[in-house]
């Protein structure tokens, strides 16, 4: 069992709308992470990046849905027809998940121990009482300062980076296998984005967690994650070990959300320097331009790219993959 | 401090009145119903009747006072029903959506479309008079503003963030219904059922007024101030001190609600102060 991964993605694809108005929102996406491996998943907005994430948590709602022949698989049980009860048993208590705007993902009625609280409660039978000293323990492991009288507190007495850290400690709460991670840190200051990643990564390092991390931040998930997969129009275009896609990015899309970062200080010889962008916008789910979905914004398109779908070829000796005519 | 006053005049109203209604027995001067002396028929408040007395010569005092017993029990028990019915009915409909919606939102509708009151007195009709088959037919028929509003509720909820998040981590159905979305949907729902509640205090003393309402001899202040229209010109009393009572009552109440409104916004300055 060791050797098989957390969780293995194969061949997913994601419907929207049916009948003759259906459309592969995301298609033919397979990635596996292994224990306690960060894995990070990049694309603009619009690319699926984050309905890849609810699929993964069986939370695909009227008008998507899973496509036939997808198959996910948690821990050698596959998941992607698990009944709903089967679901519910997973989320919270093997794989957590925390969300980008902490403002308004807690519950504003209710101090925010007693909704650590109920995790225990929910997901390991636990008494009140145990579980309100369990809920002050993880607001400490967060670091939240004066935690016996933090759990008190109703979310909208926190600030934004301490609310993210109660959404942690309730999403770590059970100590689940897998933390999805859908854009954590996009609505916080960068001096607390920071605290939040390096919070994020040593808890669950600690417990063994394996890190799904969903960004558009290339910096960030350069910072945190081993392995990542480029997404561009529900696909994956490059996947491979984060450094080697710092180093020698082979999609054109990768190259261009590089050349994109911001760069402190950054000079060219004139003196001043545009910042790079890629042009045009994600196509819509319904107009997917023919052959490779990238060919309209991409630099180095050639005939070929207009006319024939690129299939995925190896890189760095099968470690990793590119879907480019040109790679 | 303007929250406290409305939380406080109406909270103060609708505590005397349930006090009356509770130690009515106490504090009656005379048997409401067995008092009937021709000899002091009509008397203007003086005295020895504050209130006056009625066609029959009852203290109209110990009848109001007794009154406010069964006002307040068809407001409460009436508006407890029309809440349970439209909140469950509301919130499901609003979760589960679909098919369940449809017939719900339906339902609404058409019980929307039928004056309730008339819809209540077609139930008197078949029921009876009495304080139970009253009862009945208030509690089953205004059930459609809560029903709507916890519609609305959820549906603006549902989008939130922490409805998300309970769903991601792994809450039941039910739990996020009673757990996370009934708490956030209460502030306006117990405006609408103090609300209700008035409002089944009026619809009371109007289908008393009708004679459907409780019986004779038993006060309601509906039905007193039924009996009293014939005398409003030579006996005003017999009409305005029912009245009167009927219209604090349901004030209190209206006052109770917006102040209740107030208070239960966990964000308000004056609740963390």
């Amino acid at each position: 069992m060791t050797d098989s991964p957390l969780l293995a993605v194969d061949n997913l694809r994601i419907d929207i709308g049916g009948g003759k108005e259906r459309h592969a929102a995301v298609e033919d996406v397979s990635f596996s992470i292994a224990r306690g491996e960060t894995f990070g998943l990049v694309g603009e907005s619009g690319c699926g990046k984050s309905i890849t994430a609810l699929s993964i948590m069986g939370l695909l709602r009227h008008p998507l849905s899973l496509g036939s022949g997808s198959s996910i698989v948690l821990d050698g049980q596959p998941i992607h027809n698990a009944s709903a009860a089967e679901m519910r048993s997973l989320r919270g208590r093997r794989i957590g998940m925390i969300f980008q705007e902490p403002m308004t993902a807690l519950n504003p009625l209710s101090p925010v121990g007693r909704q650590i609280a109920e995790m225990f409660v929910l997901h390991m039978g636990m008494g009140w009482k145990e579980a309100t000293e369990r809920a002050v323990d993880s607001l400490r492991q967060v670091r939240v300062p004066s935690p016996e009288r933090r759990v008190h507190d109703y979310p909208h007495q926190l600030s934004g980076g301490m609310r993210q850290r109660v959404m942690i400690a309730i999403a770590l709460a059970c100590s689940p296998d897998m933390l999805i991670a859908d854009e954590p840190t996009t609505a916080l200051d960068v001096t607390v984005q920071a605290e939040i990643v390096d919070l994020m990564r040593d808890l669950c390092a600690e417990k063994g967690t394996a890190i799904l991390m969903i960004s558009h931040d290339l910096g960030l998930v350069a910072q945190v994650c081993r392995r990542v997969a480029v997404m561009y129009a529900g696909r994956i275009v490059e996947q491979r070990a984060s450094a080697e896609v710092f180093k020698d990015p082979r999609h054109p899309y990768t190259r261009g959300l590089l050349a994109s970062l911001p760069r402190l200080g950054a000079r060219s010889q004139h003196g001043r320097q545009r910042l790079n962008e890629i042009s045009g916008v994600v196509p819509a789910v319904s107009a997917f331009p023919r052959g490779c979905r990238f060919n309209p914004r991409c630099g180095a398109r050639t005939d070929i790219c207009t006319i024939e779908d690129p299939q995925t070829t190896p890189l760095d000796g099968g470690q990793g993959l590119v879907r480019c005519h040109h790679a | 401090m303007k929250w406290g006053t409305n939380l406080w005049v109406g909270g103060g109203l609708v505590g005397v009145s349930i006090l009356v209604g509770v130690f009515a027995d106490v504090i009656q001067l005379a048997d409401p119903v067995t008092s009937a002396n021709l000899m002091n028929a009509e008397i203007p408040p003086g005295r020895e009747f504050p209130f006056g007395t009625d066609a029959q010569g009852r203290d109209i005092y110990s009848r109001i006072v007794h009154g406010a017993r069964i006002s307040l029990t068809v407001g409460l028990v009436s508006q407890i029903a029309n809440s349970i019915i439209g909140v469950t009915l509301g919130l499901t409909a609003g979760y589960w959506g679909g098919w369940w919606d449809d017939f719900v939102s339906g339902l609404t509708n058409l019980m929307l479309a039928i004056p309730s009151l008339i819809f209540a007195l077609a139930i008197m009709a078949i029921l009876g008079p009495g304080l139970v088959s009253l009862l009945i037919a208030l509690g089953l028929t205004n059930w459609s503003y809560s029903c709507r509003i916890a519609r609305a509720q959820v549906l603006s909820l549902k989008s939130q963030g922490y409805i998300q998040a309970a769903r991601i981590l792994g809450y039941g159905d039910l739990r996020i219904m009673f757990t996370q979305l009934l708490p956030n949907m209460l502030g306006p729902l117990i405006v609408m059922a103090t609300l209700g509640m008035g409002g089944a205090i009026l619809a009371e003393a109007a289908l008393s007024f009708l004679g459907l309402g409780i019986r004779p001899p038993y006060p309601s202040w509906g039905s007193m101030l039924s009996d009293a229209r014939e005398q409003i010109n030579t006996a005003p009393w017999l009409s305005v001190f029912p009245g009167l009572a009927i219209f604090l009552t349901v004030l209190g109440l209206n006052l109770l609600g917006d102040g209740l409104r107030d208070i239960l916004d966990p964000q308000s300055k004056e609740r963390t102060a």
